[in-house]
């Protein structure tokens, strides 16, 4: 059977120019970084060559990058290591409802902490406002954090105008690149950020290694505490070949971002157009224009996306509905939800996120399987035959 | 996460469709969890003769729907009635703990079918 990986925004096959460079630091070069003789000395060349590369690939000096165990660790280590910091400055946080759990997570845990947070609203497309951010700003404003790009809908936030302000009003600001980057320009000056979380898992490189930028001579605390590594800031024995990984991960994305997005962008909109043009009750999440290359999310009216996913697995497409966090649940997505999506539709939300295997044919081989998923599903459905516009709930959510 | 004879239901459910002039009809379900489920009855002296569902859910939502059906089609009133949500679950093999409230629904759904009927033969 075909079989077609849709799932970019969960995980990525790791590269093969990265495997390779990994490869080389599990095998022949082991020393630790931290070790004076030659095989630490190569291991610690290792580690600083890839913090030039992530550092070159978002605008920041080397020295302002330190390796984290992924995405979550870096969202932590940033909202955490802030919060700490400036408790004396105030206590307020600013973010959004459409972040990953792993800030929103944080920020809660703050919350009984004593902080005060404010969970910014976001428009029908997944769109935070910077004026919801100016309105939100208070003297006790220490950190704002919202997310580059979206993990479920792909919308991507205009982080620059958040940036000004957060810049001008003296105000901490990080944000959660670990969708973005890569694929689209994520540089630290041009965002006006302080921090900003990246995962190498979602490029290429393999799952348990990140990065954290945080700009050189901010006010931030260290959270976890031990050995000397990472001057200090993330102590513990280097993921040399994590980290190595990483660097060229990032190397190669640089090299291939604008061209890989010109070519995924194509695939994605080839796939919307026609998605949208051959279903009816079908909708687009997200921004139709604001979003990440790769990425598309639907929702069919109707149908509940497991049976969908389910669906398409057996025909060997493989795609997911609301973030692979989520799924373990049964509430619908809290990023679906806050755009205020029923939750009757957002639990049929399907999303495709493209990557640099697929082609045009992966492209056609789902639009060529889908229609009969769709007719079976919904022809099973109780809702299909409900609709009609004398029907009070039919006219507020299905039909609208 | 899903046992051989779930997929095979899924893939194949039994039963699909609406019967024309019922003599049973249940829904269950709310949306916000996203399953709905409606059973449809024809009963005979007592006895299903025909039972058909439609079902807004997920894989174990519509295998179990499809399950309960086969379970109950040619049963007496009251043999369908203890038809158990464990029981359901069970001929499919198991379900995943977190999908368990999904098998509750289907034997619901036989059960307020049968009321419906009861009721209208009540009237
Ligand atoms: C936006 C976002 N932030 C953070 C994470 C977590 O990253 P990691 O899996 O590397 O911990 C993810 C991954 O799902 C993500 O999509
Ligand atoms: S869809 Fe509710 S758990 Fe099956």
């Amino acid at each position: 059977m075909r079989r077609v990986y849709f799932d970019h925004s969960a995980t990525t096959p790791v590269h093969p120019a990265v495997a390779e460079e990994m490869y080389r630091y599990v095998n022949k070069t082991f020393g630790n970084p931290s070790s004076v003789h030659f095989f630490g000395r190569e291991a610690r060349k290792a580690v600083e060559e890839a913090r030039e590369k992530v550092a070159r690939a978002i605008g920041s000096r080397p020295e302002e990058i330190i390796f984290t165990s992924g995405g979550t660790e870096s969202d932590l280590m940033a909202i955490k290591g802030v919060a700490y910091a400036n408790r004396n400055k105030g206590n307020h946080i600013i973010t959004s409802s459409v972040e990953h759990h792993a800030v929103l997570d944080n920020c809660k845990a703050l919350e009984k902490e004593g902080f005060a947070v404010t969970v910014l609203p976001v428009d029908a497309d997944g769109m935070v406002s910077p004026d919801s951010v100016a309105a939100a700003i208070t003297d006790k404003t220490i950190l704002i954090t919202i997310m580059h790009a979206n993990n479920e809908v792909g919308t991507i936030q205009p982080i620059g105008e958040i940036g000004r302000l957060a810049r001008e009003r003296g105000i901490l600001f990080h944000t959660d690149a670990v969708q973005s980057f890569g694929k689209i320009p994520v540089n630290v000056d041009e965002l006006l950020v302080d921090f900003v979380s990246i995962s190498g898992h979602k490029i290429y490189a393999p799952k348990g290694i990140g990065a954290l930028y945080i700009r050189r001579g901010v006010r931030w605390l260290p959270i976890s505490l031990g050995g000397g590594q990472e001057r200090k800031r993330r102590p513990g024995t280097e993921n040399v070949p994590g980290i190595a990984a990483l660097g060229k991960a990032a190397e190669i994305a640089m090299e291939t971002m604008a061209a890989e997005a010109a070519r995924l962008t194509l695939l994605r909109d080839r796939m919307i157009k026609e998605v949208m043009e051959n279903y009816s009750n079908v909708r687009l999440n997200g921004h139709p224009t604001k979003r990440l290359p790769n990425h598309v999310n639907f929702a069919f009216e109707f149908i509940e996306g497991e049976s969908l996913l389910l669906s398409l697995d057996l025909q060997g497409v493989a795609a997911s509905s609301g973030s692979a966090c989520t799924s373990g649940s049964l509430e619908p997505s809290h990023v679906l939800l806050a755009m205020g999506i029923p939750p009757e539709i957002a639990h049929g939300s399907l999303r495709i996120t493209l990557g640099k295997d697929n082609n045009e044919e992966d492209v056609s081989y789902f639009l060529d399987v889908l229609p009969a998923i769709i007719e079976r599903l919904r022809a099973m459905s109780p809702l299909y035959h409900k609709v009609s516009d004398d029907c009070e709930t039919c006219v507020k959510t299905w039909c609208r | 996460m899903y046992s051989d004879k779930v997929m095979e239901h899924f893939t194949n459910p039994r039963n699909v469709g609406e019967i024309t002039d019922p003599s049973g009809v249940g829904e269950v379900g709310n949306s916000v969890c996203g399953d709905i489920m409606k059973i449809f009855l024809k009963v005979e002296d007592n006895i299903i003769k025909d039972i058909k569902f439609k079902t807004f859910g997920c894989g174990a939502a519509i295998a179990t729907s499809s399950m309960v059906t086969e379970m109950a089609k040619g049963k007496t009133l009251d043999e369908a009635e203890q038809i158990s949500n464990k029981a359901v679950a069970e001929m499919l093999d198991g379900l995943p703990p977190q999908k368990m409230h999904c098998s509750n629904l289907a034997a619901d759904a036989l059960k307020k079918a049968i009321e419906d009927y009861k009721n209208k033969q009540a009237v």
